[in-house]
């Protein structure tokens, strides 16, 4: 019973990080359609970001912060310079742009900043809280991703439903030519979407440098790919749909690779993907009244 | 692709014309009957490339050790002349480096490469053209025996000790610490799967049980699945055969779910970079086999690691040792030979016995590995302490 508990608080902690990161995913293909692979580079960049702040002495919240917004800038450049120009174009086209805008970032990354890994500072001191006598460990580093995970995706869901921006955003997803006729700035709210989306990447990559202590350049590939797999698995477009996906994903390795055998674990994650699309090709969430962004 | 079959074609084309040119020689005198006052030796190291870091602070030591040679004079009363060219990391261009090496420069000895697999590509060229080879570095057993005859290549040495040996000495010492054990493997590394190979036998023959075994994917960052798995299985040793980017993050995250285990690796674990991601506190009660360590007090090991930061600003690491310890044999057993005659060289490094090297004194087999210990280094408070040597068997 200890082991199943100590993890499940594995997978939550893992699932957290696929959360953010798919919620991103989910969102600019909620809203022009496309599968922007560059999402887990900008993740990427967001931990490179967050290591320069905290090593120049900034605290946690502060280098968060920092990286947000850097990576928020950024992906609304990637937009601008790469996909924009390209809206019109087969989809196939701006598919392609994006693996190219991926394999640009990471290999930038390797040029400016080497392909050796670097060593996240302790921004925090650790603290380990035992229960059942030591068999389950939980840290304060684990709590802190789950919380900043669940006070995002909150954030975000009142971003959404709550103000003009997420307004826009539902509407242009639902229709980009009625919106524009109906005098929403269409521009605007994608280049909004990928700020937003950048965003929340950058917040999972700072609590991975923190929580794992080491990053690289090339970090952001499998993550990236797994998070794919979670906003599929929770219906692509839908927002608590990657949320949910994305704990699921993280909480089914855990016990994969706890029970089962640790090869099989990435295995049985792509397996999943594939049972999903011929069971459900819309997602879990991903119901016929579309709520989307 | 094409372009480049094309070239190679061409490559081929250009050595077998320089092979029947020299063979139109009246005997190819390869080192003799050179300049009489120099002996020359060719480096074939990895300067660029995938591993050029090895290949790198491998000539650098090399070139300490011909330098001290040439300072105090040099051998019998002649200077060494070192000829260096750049494998690329590549298993065809260390071929035709060391063909190069061979019949251009008319080398009496090669040191290097550095991996076990540019090392099997010189193999045929040096046996061919009869010429020593000294490796400083390749672990490999095919590498000094013919996988297919069995037999001892004649031409190819090593100064390094092999995997069998190195899994083998992790097993004898894990046993001091206990007898249940958990292995856990890179997948998809050869490196890895070897020691472990190697470890488990030594440690199920010495009277161990090996509890489970669990392989891992070394560009993941999360293991703690894996490690709470192993935790329920309460072992007294991890063996952990990887390279020190894995082993720091898996270290840690095994300490954080409280798996007091004492951890034992192999030389893939020496890098100042694991103390930097783990951290210091956490890799108490580590261990791992490697071939020498900068800490050894022995005078010789001193001043070589003096020698070396003063003149490239770093410290060297096993590798560079190693390369060190070649050079010096090379040049010992030239000296013994009392000639620059490959054939002599070969005969003189095949008798090696007792070589003072600071990778520990050692003689060479009849397979042509060195008979040496091992040196087991413990990370005390993030410092490598020697713990205990090994002796080979």
């Amino acid at each position: 019973m200890d082991v199943f508990i100590q993890q499940l608080i594995n997978g939550l902690s893992l699932g957290s990080i696929y959360a953010l990161i798919a919620l991103g995913y989910t969102m600019v293909y909620g809203i022009i359609r496309l599968i922007n692979f560059a999402h887990g580079d900008v993740y990427m960049v967001g931990a490179y970001v967050g290591f320069w702040a905290t090593t120049q002495g900034w605290g946690f919240l502060p280098a968060l912060v920092l990286s947000m917004v850097v990576s928020a800038i950024l992906g609304v450049v990637i937009e601008r310079l790469a996909y924009r120009r390209l809206r019109n174009s087969p989809k196939i086209a701006v598919l392609i742009t994006a693996i190219g805008v991926s394999f640009l970032l990471e290999n930038g990354g390797v040029l400016a900043l080497g392909a050796k890994i670097r060593t996240f500072p302790n921004v925090f001191p650790e603290v380990q809280y035992h229960f059942f006598n030591g068999a389950v460990v939980i840290t304060n580093r684990q709590l802190v991703i789950m919380v900043v995970t669940t006070l995002l995706m909150l954030l975000l869901q009142y971003v959404v439903h709550k103000t003009k921006t997420g307004k826009a955003m539902r509407a242009v997803s639902h229709d980009t030519q009625a919106a524009m006729l109906m005098g929403i700035n269409v521009d605007n709210t994608i280049s909004a979407t990928f700020a937003i989306g950048s965003a929340l990447a950058a917040a999972a990559g700072v609590l991975v440098g923190i929580y794992y202590n080491a990053i690289n350049p090339y970090m952001g590939i499998m993550p990236g790919l797994k998070a794919f797999v979670a906003a599929v698995v929770g219906g692509i477009g839908v927002i608590p749909g990657a949320f949910v996906g994305g704990i699921s994903l993280g909480v089914i390795e855990a016990l994969v690779s706890g029970y089962g055998q640790s090869l099989y674990r990435d295995a049985v994650a792509f397996a999943l993907l594939i049972i999903i699309l011929i069971v459900k090709p819309s997602g879990l969430f991903g119901s016929n009244v579309r709520e989307k962004v | 692709m094409v372009k480049k079959t094309w070239l190679k074609g061409i490559g081929l084309f250009l050595s077998l014309a320089m092979l029947a040119g020299c063979s139109g020689q009246s005997k190819p005198t390869a080192g003799a009957g050179q300049d009489s006052n120099e002996i020359v030796i060719g480096a074939n190291f990895e300067l660029s490339g995938d591993v050029a870091t090895y290949g790198t602070s491998s000539l650098n030591a090399a070139m300490i050790a011909f330098d001290e040679i040439n300072a105090k004079g040099g051998i019998n009363g002649k200077k060494i002349r070192v000829v260096k060219y750049d494998n690329k990391s590549d298993k065809t261009e260390s071929m035709n480096v060391a063909t190069r090496l061979i019949t251009q420069d008319k080398v009496s000895a090669i040191i290097g490469p550095v991996t076990s697999g540019n090392t099997l590509g010189v193999v045929p060229v040096v046996n061919s053209k009869k010429v020593p080879v000294l490796t400083p570095t390749a672990t490999n057993p095919d590498v000094t025996i013919d996988p297919n005859t069995k037999k001892v290549n004649e031409y190819v040495f090593r100064a390094c000790f092999l995997d069998s040996f190195q899994g083998r000495a992790a097993a004898e010492f894990g046993l001091k610490k206990g007898k249940k054990a958990v292995v856990l493997v890179s997948q998809a590394d050869e490196y890895s799967k070897g020691l472990a190979k190697f470890f488990k036998e030594g440690f199920t023959a010495g009277g161990g049980t090996i509890v489970s075994e669990e392989a891992f994917n070394k560009d993941d960052n999360d293991y703690r699945a894996i490690l709470t798995k192993v935790k329920s299985e309460e072992p007294d040793v991890i063996y952990l055969p990887a390279y020190y980017e894995v082993v720091a993050k898996i270290v840690k995250q095994a300490r954080e779910l409280g798996i007091k285990a004492a951890f034992v690796g192999g030389d893939g674990w020496d890098s100042p970079k694991l103390v930097e991601v783990a951290g210091k506190d956490v890799l108490n009660n580590c261990f791992f086999t490697n071939h020498y360590t900068p800490e050894d007090p022995d005078p010789a090991v001193q001043s070589f690691v003096k020698a070396y930061k003063e003149k490239y600003g770093q410290t060297p690491d096993a590798l560079a040792a190693l390369a060190y310890d070649g050079a010096r044999l090379l040049a010992d057993a030239i000296q013994r030979a009392g000639s620059t005659d490959p054939e002599k060289i070969k005969e003189a490094l095949a008798a090696t016995k007792d070589f003072p090297a600071i990778t520990g004194k050692f003689t060479l087999n009849e397979n042509h590995d060195p008979v040496k210990d091992i040196v087991i280094i413990e990370l005390k408070d993030g410092k490598q302490v020697v713990s205990e040597k090994i002796k080979s068997k």
